[in-house]
């Protein structure tokens, strides 16, 4: 009889392990993990992120080793045109009828806000790397939305106060009218302000302007003693270096490239670019790991060396695969959960975290762009002057206003 | 004083800006109605061969170690004879037919040459330096005038009157100006139409190049430089009138001077004022401001 009763017992067990077993096998939908690298693919965040990003996420997918752990990970992509409208409709397509799980990237921080939404809906996942503004950690964050690389408090915090800090105190904004550029601009002045600096004016252009002539005559008139740039990509390159032909930093007045990234110091050569101030959390440079990163990357993208954003795609995507591996299932909500509560750990940004709200933390760099007699080598570009601890690079999460907080 | 809010000083600043980019509408807009002019067709692949101008002086100094100088000479030469090549296998088998199979045509050629160079080259923009000649800058008192914008001023004026007075008041432009009304007619008088209509391609396309090598040193040379601007110098063309030579150099000029104001005044409108314009302009005058109602 205790014979029979054990025995029934473990048959038992055994059987509820072999559904266990099998529920996990069925917690991957479809036996597929896919991840939709949702991105700019024909304008101007291209190169920042673009095809690089995919070659980033394919990266991550390789390093961890999927296939030898017997999962199947598929990699698809598509052009969001710098279109919130034209981004929801393919996230949506892609969670409803593609049966994409995850995605990534996403330049153009109301592309990412709308795309965020929609992935909420559908309880899916979203790791944000191109985008910047601070919302998607703030008033409006998410609990199946990660943001990644850099937000717009980060930037403004280092490069906003680093230049305040050293005399800058009186600001005239050049801002792209949408999302990203008022985002940058609000966190930036509110930098200005508490360092005891002053805003005076500010001018919004739309996206993608070709001529900015016009409005840095107006800051030049303004006399203010910085022109802060609240815009990325080629808005920025243009602006510097119009800025140059109009003879503003001679005159003065100095430049604060809010957001600049790798690929544009070396679309402006250092001739133009050298000098300008920012804030980036990777830099291909930094120590042995990256620079075996840059190697491989660089070879599988037109030698393009890897802007933080690409950095981010890849370090997302191995977190995310590392969560799948440990939670057993690709259930958005749930894989998010479990990528808070998992520690990150990669070679491109070291050890880190993620917040309740959705924000990963590490460490930022201040660096100063290089002078054509210092850099060495194609792409050395960037000199670090300071690194901002990974506990204050980031806006404090009780001041975000995260509904996900309590 | 002030004008609207705004120092006199500045204004006449901002004025002279717009003068500027209208100088490139201008050149852009004079290349369109030249070929719509002649040829009847809309000439989508414009804002490419302006792209291909900023490149071909990019690759001629980069790889061929050939200056600003020469470029402005050879950039329009070399892009104009594709302009000769396109013209001759592909346009020319498209007289016939409606104005929209020659737009779709030059749209999608646009489309593969962009998409070629952003493959090639991405998406940022390549440097290009303003000559050591025209670098530096006038303090005229009300404003900073960069010397190379004084330089595309001057320039864009002298090819845009020299292309006018070429159409209107010489003999060479009397018979391109009759081909236009009657080919088989000149053709009878012993006149080579079709060559002339060929030629007349190349140049058009030649200015678009010429605009493009202007433009390199103040913008990024990027693939998509033509891109942006195309549509707005269709818009401008479409104000002007359609092939008229006089109405697209006086609304590119204009409709510089409007958008710079814009920009002091409503800086969020200024890519959407052009077009306000256009609609403005088709309601009471759909032939344009200097086109003739056929």
């Amino acid at each position: 009889m205790k014979l029979k009763q054990k025995l029934r017992a473990t048959l038992l067990a055994a059987s509820i392990a072999a559904i266990g077993a099998t529920s996990a096998q069925a917690q991957i939908s479809d036996n597929v993990i896919k991840i939709g690298v949702l991105t700019d693919m024909s304008s101007l965040y291209t190169d920042l992120s673009g095809k690089g990003s995919e070659l980033a996420a394919r990266m991550a997918v390789e390093d961890f080793g999927a296939a030898k752990k017997g999962m199947k990970v598929e990699i698809i992509s598509a052009d969001h045109l710098n279109k919130p409208d034209v981004g929801s409709n393919l996230a949506r397509q892609w969670y409803d009828v593609d049966k994409v799980d995850l995605i990534v990237d996403t330049p153009n921080s109301g592309v990412a806000l709308a795309v965020s939404q929609v992935t909420r809906e559908k309880g899916k996942a979203f790791l944000v790397s191109g985008a910047a503004t601070a919302d998607l950690t703030g008033k409006s964050c998410s609990p199946n939305t990660i943001h990644w690389t850099y937000d717009t408090w980060m930037l403004a915090n280092g490069t906003g106060q680093a230049i305040v800090k050293t005399g800058g105190d009186s600001w005239f904004f050049l801002t792209a009218d949408y999302a990203f550029g008022h985002a940058l601009e609000r966190d930036t002045e509110a930098v200005v302000l508490k360092n005891g600096g002053k805003v005076v004016n500010k001018v919004r252009h739309p996206l993608n302007t070709q001529d900015f002539s016009s409005f840095l005559l107006q800051a030049q008139a303004s006399k203010a003693k910085i022109i802060g740039l609240a815009n990325a990509g080629g808005d920025t390159t243009n602006s510097i270096k119009q800025a140059a032909e109009f003879g503003i930093v001679k005159g003065g007045q100095n430049l604060a490239g809010l957001l600049v990234f790798l690929t544009d110091v070396h679309s402006l050569g250092l001739q133009t670019a050298q000098g300008l101030i920012l804030t980036e959390t990777f830099y291909w440079d930094a120590n042995p790991q990256t620079r075996a990163f840059t190697k491989r990357f660089a070879a599988g993208n037109r030698g393009i060396h890897p802007t933080m954003v690409h950095a981010g795609v890849y370090s997302a995507v191995l977190h995310y695969l590392k969560a799948v591996e440990a939670s057993k299932t690709d259930d958005g909500t749930k894989v998010i959960n479990q990528m808070k509560a998992m520690p990150t750990e990669d070679p491109l940004f070291g050890k880190g975290s993620i917040r309740q709200d959705g924000r990963k933390i590490h460490p930022a760099y201040l660096v100063e762009v290089k002078k054509p007699s210092e850099s060495k080598a194609p792409w050395d570009y960037h000199k670090i002057r300071a690194t901002i601890p990974a506990d204050q690079a980031f806006r404090p999460m009780s001041e975000g206003g995260c509904p996900l907080v309590k | 004083m002030e004008i609207f809010g705004v120092p006199p000083q500045a204004l006449f600043g901002q004025l002279l800006i717009g003068l500027i980019n209208g100088s490139f509408y201008a050149l852009l807009s004079l290349g369109l109605a030249v070929i719509f002019g002649l040829l009847n067709i809309i000439n989508f692949t414009h804002g490419a061969q302006y792209m291909l101008g900023a490149f071909c002086a990019y690759l001629l100094l980069n790889k061929l170690g050939i200056g600003y100088w020469w470029s402005l000479a050879i950039a329009p030469v070399i892009i104009g004879i594709t302009g000769v090549i396109i013209e001759r296998t592909m346009l020319s088998k498209l007289y016939k037919l409606d104005h929209l199979y020659g737009l779709l045509l030059t749209f999608g050629l646009a489309l593969i040459i962009q998409g070629l160079f952003r493959n090639e080259f991405g998406s940022s923009g390549l440097p290009y330096r303003i000559p050591e000649e025209l670098q530096g800058a006038q303090n005229m008192g009300f404003m900073f005038l960069p010397n190379y914008r004084a330089w595309v001023i001057v320039v864009s004026l002298v090819v845009c009157l020299g292309t006018w007075y070429v159409f209107e008041r010489t003999k060479l432009g009397a018979y391109l100006r009759a081909a236009t009304e009657n080919p088989q007619l000149v053709q009878a008088f012993g006149i080579n139409v079709p060559r002339m209509i060929t030629l007349t391609y190349g140049f058009g396309v030649a200015l678009a190049a010429f605009a493009g090598v202007m433009a390199a040193p103040i913008y990024q040379v990027n693939p998509l430089m033509g891109a942006d601007l195309i549509i707005v110098v269709f818009a401008v063309v479409v104000i002007g009138g359609m092939g008229s030579i006089i109405g697209a150099i006086v609304t590119g000029f204009g409709l510089g001077i409007i958008e710079g104001l814009t920009k002091v005044f409503y800086p969020e409108a200024s890519n959407t004022v052009i077009f306000i314009i256009m609609a403005i302009v088709l309601m009471f005058k759909p032939a344009g401001l200097f086109g003739t109602q056929k």
